[in-house]
């Protein structure tokens, strides 16, 4: 269980991140590693380049802008956990980032490598959808806005080009009703299925290929999840009913 | 970087993941390694004063930090480490294969809490899998060391 061989590179400014991710053939960003370095381990992931981002200065920032806040890419989840802003502005995702695996974990994982990993059980991509938020996307030619609807594009895919460098996701503020649910075998173990509510809006996870929406009145609508060791679909559809209506009855 | 306070260089191999490194490279075998996938906690040190995974992290990525093992919580002709002492007292351990990571894992988390609630004990331990003891002599181990840090 070694990783596979692999050309490291460690640059230090964003511009240089985004002109190697440019140039280099199959590159793969390693923020937190806590999701990649299992798959290069398993050899699951094979790319040719690796672009460790840790040592990037200056990205590692959680601040307020156009009524929320964003948070770069370096941000471990464990500063968002002990986050005074955050738990101010936005509560849900202090109380959803606590779900994610164990602290050991959070120490090192990142917010925006959640997102960008967009592994469809895990939480944080299910917040981002639920909240309306978005991610800003950095290349060498261009930076854009990604809503957090025109994001995840399938299992463990995004609509981010292999170029760019999600440099920031943006949550909105958010001090109505709110709540996180998931169902799991052990604590921070990945979710069989959860729900996340804000306010009216209900987002589910580990029910479909990606993080969807869904209608709190009919949460199970149209949904075909799979079934696996752990729990069968019909199951996955009882916790996402069960889960929606305890999100609902807070 | 610094291994319980003494520089050591990187690894030639990027491939090399800390854990490997560790134990290879710097003989320090206290640092265990069990899943190699971020699950059992055997590989846990500190990065920096803050509990990671070892095995979750390539060697290269420690230069210029600082990294405690095991090895570094107390001198060999000290007395043990407060969390130490108490897996001692309260029986934590039965074939100690795991041992290390959850010392490693509860020094980080009486970093974080010194005072930590039940919950907050098994939350803090969660991540880490012992597969003799049955975690309710680990649970008492953690309460007691609490008491003894803050002695």
């Amino acid at each position: 269980m070694k990783p596979p061989p692999f050309e490291y590179h460690a640059p230090t400014s964003v511009n240089e991140v985004c002109a190697l991710l440019g140039s280099l053939d199959d590159p793969k960003i390693l923020a937190g590693g806590q999701s990649l370095i299992p798959l290069l381990n398993f050899r699951l992931a094979r790319p040719r380049h690796l672009v460790d981002i840790n040592r990037v200065e200056g990205l590692d920032r959680i601040y307020e802008r156009d009524g929320g806040i964003a948070v770069q890419a370096l941000v471990r989840q464990s500063v968002i956990e002990d986050s005074e802003l955050v738990a101010r502005v936005c509560p849900l995702l202090s109380d959803a980032v606590r779900l994610v695996a164990h602290r050991v974990i959070r120490n090192r994982g990142t917010v925006c490598g959640s997102i960008a990993h967009a592994d469809p059980a895990s939480e944080l991509p299910a917040v981002l959808l639920a909240l309306g938020g978005s991610v800003v996307a950095h290349s060498a030619r261009s930076q854009r806005v990604i809503p957090a609807g025109e994001l995840f594009a399938g299992m463990f895919e995004t609509s981010l080009e292999p170029q760019e460098l999600l440099a920031e996701a943006w949550f909105p503020a958010f001090a109505g009703k709110h709540a996180i649910f998931e169902e799991s075998r052990r604590h921070g173990d990945f979710a069989l299925a959860g729900v996340v509510r804000a306010d009216k809006e209900l987002a589910l996870f580990g029910v479909a290929s990606t993080p969807v929406l869904a209608d709190p009145h009919d949460p199970t609508r149209g949904l075909e999840p799979s079934g696996d060791i752990e729990a069968s679909p019909e199951f996955r559809l009882h916790l996402v009913k069960v889960l929606t209506e305890r999100a609902f009855a807070a | 970087m610094r291994v319980n306070g003494v520089a050591h260089p990187p690894p030639q191999d990027p491939r090399r993941l800390l854990s490997d490194h560790l134990r290879h490279d710097l003989g320090l075998t206290g640092t265990h390694v069990g899943c190699e996938h971020g699950v059992c906690g055997c590989c846990t040190v500190l990065l920096d004063g803050a509990a990671v995974r070892s095995c979750l992290m390539l060697a290269v990525q420690a230069e210029g930090h600082e990294v405690t093992t095991v090895e570094g919580l107390a001198r060999d002709d000290g007395p043990l480490h407060a969390v130490q002492q108490a897996f001692h007292e309260c029986h934590g351990l039965q074939c100690g294969f795991c041992t290390p990571g959850f010392v490693m894992s509860v020094v980080g988390l009486l970093a974080q809490h010194p005072n930590p609630t039940a919950q907050e004990i098994e939350e803090g331990i969660a991540g880490n899998l012992c597969r003799c003891t049955g975690y309710a002599s680990i649970r008492r181990a953690v309460a007691r060391a609490a008491e003894l840090s803050a002695q």
